[in-house]
């Protein structure tokens, strides 16, 4: 094994100049840099997103409260949405497979560097551009551009005779813009993968991060192209008068609908493939055994990403389609249930028998598991449609999607900032901040999301900017507002913990987990071009094999 | 890693080309979002509340699709002559699928100005029109495309840049151009034929 | 019956739905305290499917806790240096946590089917009433077409009698962007949308209040496109609607009024019917007095809130699409006067 060495910085020695430094990064192709500049992008506009949702907490505090306008307040949902979903989610996960794939699979960067650039920039600029619609555009009632029509862009609400000024169009080309981004660095996660990787590793030996990025990647092909056309759709009817989504000339309302959740749907598997990636490298070192039914994970996440495909209308189940529509995809999105089920079975049997280190980044996984649990739940709960006829469009729904990107999504991305930190940086993250950081977060999210469960059963209509005082949704209201608050704060306690780990963290060394995969074999940062020798791999967990040479996974494959 | 490898080192390591696997992820995407577009023609079809109607105005473009259709075996003739390093022939070759894609082009400029200024026919026309320009747009974008980057690899052929070392990027730009040819068949099937 | 009167659930017979009632106060929008048919159908799966669920929730995650203590690290036991036993998988075992929830989901789903079917193709009886709604940005309209009613935001159908349902059909459509038809207590939400005609059916049964709102973001106002069903018994409904078909009041002391009302650009928008205003683009004023509420039920209808409603509309509900009309102090009285007659 490599002795401990001080970790390279991340930038080139201080005597270099900061322009030649900024140049450095901003015309890089590097894979390691690019992933960290998604990364650093999205942690922004975590922090954005999560303002505007506290400012919306704040004015749903009580009934009729009027700290915000009806217009900025829809302006916010809209915003905090897109953000979340398109600025936040998709970088990140992107990020994290930028950086690690290569290094992973023993090569020396992406299959396609360019490209790899130019996605990012792209994506980078179309985040831009949506906030810059705050300060640029007509907005109808004069406040400001930003787009308030919801981050479905109902049609025909996004019509030029609904949507008179400019803020749709920030909001369609914003995303068409990501989406582009998107569909190159899937491109090359594919490509990467299957083109480019070390000597030995069949495809049934690539560490099942690299299987599920290539998944959800082949996903983001047939997922983001719907969006693409959809809105390159609504442009030509807000431009050149088009009538696609136009009901007064016998258009469809419901054809965007349609449009929309086919992309919508397996958006949110695109998002949580990468996110079972995390935990099937994670739970197995900190239980210390290996992935319990490696084939069958593979299976289960292919099973995952080819049913996602079919029930994207469970969206609309309250649109009025036939009981025969409905029932199909009732049957559909209940189908799904089980190979994600499977998976949290399987990562059950891998804590079992093994011994369990609670360090930072299994606390994040142990939440994830729980959190994510009651998540599908709560979904197989709304896929009986005539509960979600009840619920749709209530909070009840708000609180199963936050459950499952803050409870899952995030937890598990907490997850793999604490488990990757130290080979991308070098020093280890603090672990004192990170329990505080842990507690605070956990305890945070469940007093915002589980009351919001019970105040959608009492009827609460989502994205209103207020509610009527005879109601009785007060109190909840309170006590999710403050918990909103909570994590506030916990987020605050880990981007402390990222910037001062940086400077004043433990040396970390190669391998401070003591894991199994490859990119824990080279230094920590590691050099610009990954491996001084390519790398030659005869099972899954090559490093196993070196560190237990009487006990091989070669011989159990 | 370790020397006693699973596979030994004088046997060959093969992957997938990463072009052709790169191309083909486009494809898929774009696929997509030609399908997107299909959908949207075949539900409005028939629905339409004024206006000329396909039967009323659409002519089959037969020259014009042989043309393309011929464009495909052209530029595979072309990457077979740079695999045998023969330059003039894959000029000659290129040339003629520039060539072929650029009178489809025409005929379909020519046919949208008939459309427009004698059938009164345009986008915001109605349904008919709105998903007739969008989806035959759609194809001709693709196909403007192909032409530049056919025209890059003929440019570079006649210069003499384009050599044996080349064909896999040839081909793979030949992967794109027949991925536009069936687009082609998908959407003259619907419109032209099923769609009247 | 005073705006804002909360119905609270009578009889609730299954135990489950007794605990519901204990954990969440009666609302008066509550999922789980249902007053029609489909609620009632709803509220029963949704007790079978939360059953099943929170099953499934305690032994898996039961299981999970297990391991993690069971399991976890002691630097004290005497093997803690020693990796533990590498298992990699078990085909018996992945078969039979397949074989389980494909079962469990079998179940659901033949539950869920069937009360799809019952509620979306039930056959339609003979004394059905049909009411057609036309979703606004926003307020709601009701037409009555075999009584010849229009009318606005507050709907009244008659209770319905156990031993004879009489359901209310309702056929929705949109003027303009998509809206969402909800009044949780009596049934399950239906979407209202442009160029398409969707249908649902409620029967109460009891009569009394039924609040609801828009349920489909639908642009600025969403939020205070509120709904309120009166289901009154079968005499008080004929009572009702006898009174709606009549053409409006005329009460000579507000002639004035009804002169500035006539006068106004007023009559381009709204109907009342029996004088010269037919507009259609706002809702109809025939009987507005008659209702408890008005802005679609977010401001309860007092004479103070009427005329300042009419003096400038943003300022109650931004967004809404009457302008203001620019009347003066003294014609500004007047209207509201005259308007406060047309009960």
């Amino acid at each position: 094994m490599a002795t401990q060495t001080a970790p390279l910085p991340l930038t080139e020695p201080s005597r270099r100049h900061a322009t030649a430094v900024l140049h450095d990064w901003i015309t890089t192709v590097d894979h390691k840099k690019i992933g960290l500049m998604y990364i650093g992008y999205a942690l922004l506009f975590l922090v954005i997103g999560g303002v505007e949702a506290l400012l919306m907490r704040i004015q749903l505090i009580r009934p009729e409260n009027h700290f915000l306008s009806p217009l900025v307040f829809n302006q916010l949902f809209t915003m905090h949405g897109t953000t979340m979903v398109f600025f936040v989610a998709m970088p990140v996960l992107f990020g994290f497979g930028n950086y690690l794939i290569p290094l992973m699979i023993g090569a020396r960067d992406m299959a396609f560097p360019r490209l790899n650039a130019f996605s990012f920039w792209i994506s980078a600029f179309a985040g831009f551009l949506l906030y810059f619609s705050y300060i640029g555009g007509s907005g109808l009632y004069g406040g400001g551009g930003a787009p308030d029509v919801g981050w479905w862009a109902y049609a025909p609400l996004t019509s030029k005779v609904f949507s008179p000024g400019h803020s749709s169009d920030y909001w369609t080309l914003s995303v068409l813009l990501s989406g582009i981004g998107s569909i190159g660095t899937a491109l090359n996660i594919v490509a990467t993968a299957l083109s480019m990787r070390c000597r030995g590793m069949t495809l049934y030996r690539m560490p099942l991060l690299v299987w599920l990025y290539t998944v959800m990647s082949g996903m983001v092909f047939v997922t983001i192209s719907p969006l693409t056309a959809a809105q390159i759709m609504l442009l030509l009817d807000r431009y050149l008068g088009s009538h696609f989504f136009d009901t007064q000339a016998g258009g469809s309302a419901v054809l965007w609908m349609h449009y929309f959740w086919i992309f919508g749907h397996p958006e949110v598997y695109v998002l949580i493939l990468p996110v079972f990636a995390f935990m099937n490298e994670i739970i197995p070192v900190f239980s210390r055994k290996a992935i319990f039914g490696y084939p069958a994970m593979v299976a289960a996440s292919v099973g995952i990403g080819f049913i996602s495909l079919s029930v994207w209308a469970h969206h609309m189940f309250t649109i009025g389609m036939t009981s025969a529509g409905n029932t199909f995809f009732v049957l559909a999105t209940m189908a799904v249930g089980v190979p994600t089920g499977i998976k949290i079975f399987n990562w059950l049997a891998t804590i079992w028998g093994g011994k369990v280190h609670f360090a930072p980044p299994m606390l994040f996984a142990v939440g994830f598991l729980f959190q994510f649990l009651a998540a599908g739940l709560t979904g197989i709960m709304l896929s009986v449609a005539p509960f979600d006829w009840q619920l749709n469009n209530s909070y009840f729904v708000v609180a199963h999607f936050h459950y499952v990107i803050v409870g899952g999504i995030l937890f598990s991305l907490f997850a793999a900032f604490y488990y990757w930190y130290p080979k991308m940086s070098g020093r280890m993250l603090n672990t004192k901040l990170a329990h505080w950081h842990f507690w605070l977060f956990l305890v945070g999210f469940h007093v915002t999301f589980d009351p919001m469960h019970f105040v959608g059963l009492d009827g609460m209509v989502r994205r209103t900017f207020t509610y009527p005082v005879d109601r009785g949704w007060g109190p909840l209201n309170v006590i999710i507002s403050i918990g909103a608050l909570i994590q506030a704060i916990a987020t605050l306690v880990f981007v402390y913990n990222l910037v001062h780990s940086y400077f004043k963290g433990a040396l970390a060394g190669p391998d401070p987990w003591d894991a199994w995969t490859l990119e824990w074999s080279v230094p920590s940062p590691p050099p610009t071009y990954n491996f001084a020798a390519a790398p030659t791999v005869e099972s899954r967990r090559p490093l196993w094999d070196l560190k237990h040479p009487e006990d091989p996974d070669t011989l159990y494959e | 890693m370790s020397d006693a490898a699973a596979i030994p080192q004088n046997e060959t390591w093969i992957l997938p080309s990463r072009g052709i696997v790169g191309m083909a992820c486009l494809i898929t995407a774009e696929s997509a979002i030609f399908l997107i577009f299909v959908v949207a023609y075949l539900y409005y079809s028939g629905k339409s509340l004024t206006g000329p109607s396909p039967r009323e105005v659409l002519e089959l473009p037969i020259f014009t699709s042989i043309c393309l259709f011929s464009s495909s075996a052209t530029i595979h003739f072309a990457t077979s002559a740079l695999h045998r390093a023969a330059r003039g022939a894959t000029s000659l070759c290129l040339a003629a699928t520039v060539l072929l894609g650029a009178i489809f082009l025409g005929g379909t400029a020519n046919e949208w100005y008939h459309l427009m200024v004698y059938d009164h026919l345009t986008i915001q026309t109605n349904l008919f029109g709105t998903t007739f320009y969008s989806l035959v747009g759609l194809h001709a974008s693709h196909v403007i495309v192909g032409l530049i980057l056919l025209s890059l690899a003929l440019v570079f052929s006649l210069s003499g840049s384009l050599t044996r070392e080349h064909t896999s990027r040839l081909e793979v730009l030949a992967l794109y151009w027949h991925f536009v040819d069936a687009v082609w068949i998908v959407v003259f099937t619907v419109v032209y034929i099923v769609g009247r | 019956m005073p705006p804002g009167t909360i119905i609270s659930s009578t009889s609730s017979p299954h135990m489950l739905s007794a605990f519901a009632g204990f954990v969440l106060p009666p609302g008066s929008t509550s999922i789980f305290n249902p007053a029609g048919t489909p609620a009632h159908s709803i509220f029963s799966l949704s007790m079978l499917v939360l059953s099943i669920t929170g099953g499934v929730f305690v032994v898996v995650g039961g299981l999970l806790l297990y391991a993690l203590l069971r399991y976890r690290h002691r630097a004290k036991d005497p093997d803690s240096n020693e990796e533990p036993q590498q298992i990699y998988g078990s085909t018996q075992i992945e078969l039979s946590w397949t074989v389980i929830p494909i079962l469990i989901v079998v179940l659901l789903f033949l539950a869920t089917a069937r009360i799809i079917f019952a509620t979306q193709d039930a056959p339609k009886p003979q004394n059905a009433l049909d009411v057609t709604v036309v979703g606004h940005q926003f307020w709601w309209e009701f037409r009555y077409p075999k009584f010849g009613v229009v009318t606005a935001n507050e709907l009244h159908i008659p209770a319905s009698d156990p031993q004879a349902r009489t359901p209310v059909y309702l056929s929705m459509i949109s003027a303009d962007t998509d809206h969402s038809f909800w009044v949780p207590r009596l049934a399950g939400k239906t979407d209202v949308i442009p160029n398409r005609v969707n249908t649902m059916w409620i029967d109460a049964d009891a009569p009394g209040l039924y609040l609801g709102q828009c349920a489909q973001y639908c642009g600025l106002e969403h939020a205070k496109m509120l709904l309120r069903v009166y289901a009154q018994t079968p005499t008080d409904f004929a009572a009702w609607v006898a009174h709606q078909q009549q053409p409006a009041l005329e009460d000579p002391s507000v002639a004035d009024g009804r002169a500035v009302f006539e006068h106004t650009a007023c009559i381009s928008c709204h109907t009342v019917r029996g004088t010269v205003a037919t507009g259609t683009f706002g809702p109809d004023l025939t009987h507005f007095a008659s209702r408890d509420t008005f802005a679609s039920g977010s401001v309860p209808l007092t004479r103070q809130s009427l005329h300042e409603f009419i003096a400038d509309p943003g300022s109650v509900k931004p967004g809404v699409l009457m302008p203001p009309m620019h009347l003066n102090d003294h014609d500004l009285d007047l209207v509201t006067d005259y308007l406060m007659t047309l009960k």
